[in-house]
């Protein structure tokens, strides 16, 4: 029998041959290897961080979240991460075939892989943060992913929940955990987006009323009937403040004081993958609060996050934008800056992003028409993409249909003055990224993360 | 002036699969050409307002068990439209709803409206991917209808009720018979999603015309540009033939 360290370090060269013959990073390859010699590799690998595993999943903002913690944790930790995303037990095996040194472990886990994962990593803290509605075809109706998630939710972990989604508020969670989410009426929205998932009570099926609805069916909710509601806030964001796509200002209330923070970032949903990063660094304990506001303050946009980039010819702000409530988020964050903006909108349909295309039904793309100057779509769907943003009353003559991805964006790039905007679902952006890094101008994904 | 009156059965449960998306391609065909339209919303218990076109799209389990119950209590006022001659549209789970019934593996059985002669039964596995059908509606113009199916329920037919149309590429009622979705009369039922009307504008247009129908007898409907709309469909028919 093969000792387990002589399959780490096969699996450690085939990462290096990976990379090698130009075939992707190795961010899942390695460990798919591993996994497949040795099934117990997560466990054994992870027991070894002698800090331990904090674990996260969301449907939406898992790397941002687990860059922005990392960002609070680097300087006196050691850590090893899956930062470029790849969230499978493949992914999370690789990054630990990859880091020998690492203390502790911050890992992102995909929602319907952390039933799995979760026992096998025994997070010290774990953080459940929102579900929304995301590739059907894949992870089924979000009930049965909240139904995985209720039974690993009770487990030896600290568990960080988001309480302003009543689907991740309603799971059993065990002594000492937290509960994070916004406090300020005025960042709400005027009324539940029709494309909330979940608007029912949990606990008894009476329709939910929310005092505030800040992003999909996120909030502060309660349910008339049953009295059941959104649980105390722990950790939670006041005094919300936008300054366009530049930044945002929060003040952050948490267990250790609050502090006003300002964020390199746009948008409320980086206002929750915040509460999110700090409510773990409270639960992991060890952390003071001005490590916590400093990593917030110094934090980049992780890859494809508003992250800008030299196309060669000119500038692109990458936008991932794969789910219904994503997207929205997005144009609603794009409508902080009202200047009319020249888009690029990649829509593919590989495995990794869903193959089922009815979702862009569900993104608001209506709001986004008046600041349209123009769109090219694109991708392995681009003329469906013109179709939906036709009925969303963009202008026909300011839209055109160029499947290639590259030749997409140096369209939109060429028609004007200023970065162009582009709207991505994850292979293309990945597929993106390979063309500007084959022109030198980025670097390569898993460098980049 | 013409108008077209629609009632959207349960929005707020029965719209997992961007429904609104048929919704908005039935609002812009019609204001294209100048024929009004109007949507009302249907919710558990509300009374059922008069419309020329009933639209039931699809839920998560939950929420279709949720309605199923107050729609089979109006089964017989649906019945009296039918025959009044409204149209019907059901998508999904709402496709499922128009017949006897579903028999679910383990005590999640749901009844069904009896509109349809068809019975639903779960299945072992779910039948996801793109597919496409030929139909003829009009007796000889075949026409393709393209799309996204993802669902565990078997849909069987009763004897002589027709199929929407044949699987090109795809599963289909039960992935064994080649037939997809049921016709009768101006009642269409289908799995077919994606949403089911903007790929397949013709199809829209044939609801339109088969809506007007009760209160307007013919009505001519003037071509519309369809470039984008034709270029998805032929992409999407492509995507489907290669599994």
């Amino acid at each position: 029998m093969i000792p387990f360290p002589a399959k780490v370090a096969a699996a450690r060269a085939a990462a290096g041959l990976s990379r090698r013959a130009g075939a992707g990073g190795g961010t899942s390859l390695p460990g798919k290897l591993l996994l497949r010699i040795a099934p117990d590799a997560v466990t054994r690998l992870s027991s070894r961080l002698a800090g331990g595993v904090i674990a996260l999943s969301a449907t939406n903002g898992k790397t941002t979240t687990a860059k922005m913690l990392a960002s609070m944790l680097e300087p006196e930790h050691r850590l090893c991460r899956n930062a470029a995303g790849a969230n499978l037990a493949s992914g999370v095996a690789s990054a630990l075939i990859g880091c020998r040194h690492a203390e502790l472990g911050v890992f992102e886990v995909d929602e319907a892989a952390l039933e799995e994962l979760a026992p096998a990593l025994r997070p010290r803290v774990l953080g459940l943060g929102n579900l929304f509605r995301d590739q059907l075809d894949r992870y089924g109706e979000l009930e049965l992913v909240a139904a995985r998630w209720r039974r690993i939710s009770d487990g030896p972990w600290r568990i960080v929940r988001n309480a302003d989604d009543p689907l991740v508020a309603a799971l059993p969670a065990g002594a000492g955990s937290l509960s994070y989410g916004i406090d300020d009426p005025a960042v709400a929205l005027p009324e539940l987006p029709h494309a909330a998932d979940s608007k029912w009570c949990a606990a008894c099926g009476e329709r939910l009323h929310y005092d505030a609805v800040y992003l999909g069916h996120l909030g502060a909710w309660r349910c008339p009937a049953c009295g059941n509601a959104r649980p105390p806030l722990d950790v939670a964001a006041t005094s919300v403040r936008f300054d366009g796509l530049a930044g945002t200002d929060i003040t952050v209330a948490t267990p250790l004081g609050a502090r006003r923070v300002r964020m390199p970032l746009p948008g409320l949903y980086n206002v929750y993958n915040a509460l999110a990063a700090v409510a773990m660094a409270c639960a992991a304990g060890g952390v003071p609060l001005g490590r916590m506001a400093a990593g917030l303050e110094a934090f980049g946009p992780a890859f494809g996050r508003f992250e800008r980039v030299a196309t060669g010819a000119g500038e692109a702000v990458l936008v991932l934008s794969k789910n219904p409530a994503g997207a929205n988020e997005v144009i609603r964050t794009l409508a902080h800056d009202p200047a009319p903006k020249r888009l690029v909108v990649a829509l593919n349909d590989r495995i990794a992003d869903g193959r089922d295309v009815s979702w862009i039904w569900d993104v608001d793309f209506e709001l986004l028409a008046p600041g349209v100057e123009s769109v090219v779509t694109s991708g392995t769907r681009a003329a469906e993409m013109a179709m939906r943003l036709k009925y969303a009353g963009v202008d026909p003559d300011v839209m055109r249909v160029e499947p290639d991805l590259a030749a997409a964006l140096d369209t939109a790039v060429a028609a004007g003055d200023g970065p162009a905007y582009v709207l991505t679902t994850y292979t293309a952006m990945l597929e993106l990224r390979g063309a500007l890094t084959r022109r030198g101008v980025v670097p390569p994904y898993w460098e980049a993360a | 002036m013409t108008d077209l009156r629609i009632c959207h059965l349960y929005p707020e449960h029965l719209n997992i699969y961007a429904d609104r998306g048929n919704i908005a391609v039935l609002r812009y065909r019609c204001e294209r050409r100048d024929i009004a339209f109007a949507v009302r919303g249907c919710g558990p218990g509300d009374p059922l307002p008069e419309a020329d076109l009933y639209y039931l799209g699809g839920g998560q389990d939950r929420d279709q068990v949720a309605v199923a119950g107050d729609l089979v209590a109006r089964s017989g006022d649906l019945r009296a439209a039918v025959d009044g001659g409204a149209a019907v549209l059901a998508v999904c789970g709402g496709y499922q709803l128009l017949g006897h019934g579903y028999r679910g593996h383990a005590g999640d059985d749901m009844p069904g409206t009896g509109l349809v002669d068809l019975v639903t039964e779960a299945g072992p596995t779910r039948m996801i991917g793109n597919i496409a059908i030929r139909c003829e509606l009009d007796p000889g113009r075949p026409r393709t209808v393209v799309g996204f199916e993802n669902h565990a329920g078997r849909t069987h037919l009763g004897e002589g009720v027709e199929p929407l149309g044949q699987v090109l590429h795809g599963h289909g009622n039960n992935g064994a018979d080649g037939g997809e979705g049921v016709r009768t009369g101006r009642v269409l039922g289908t799995y077919i999603h994606g949403p089911l009307l903007p790929k397949n504008p013709w199809l829209a247009d044939w609801l339109v015309g088969a809506s007007l129908e009760r209160r307007h007898g013919t009505v001519a409907l003037d071509p519309l540009d369809d470039a984008l709309e034709s270029e998805a469909h032929r992409v999407a028919e492509r995507i489907a033939a290669a599994g």
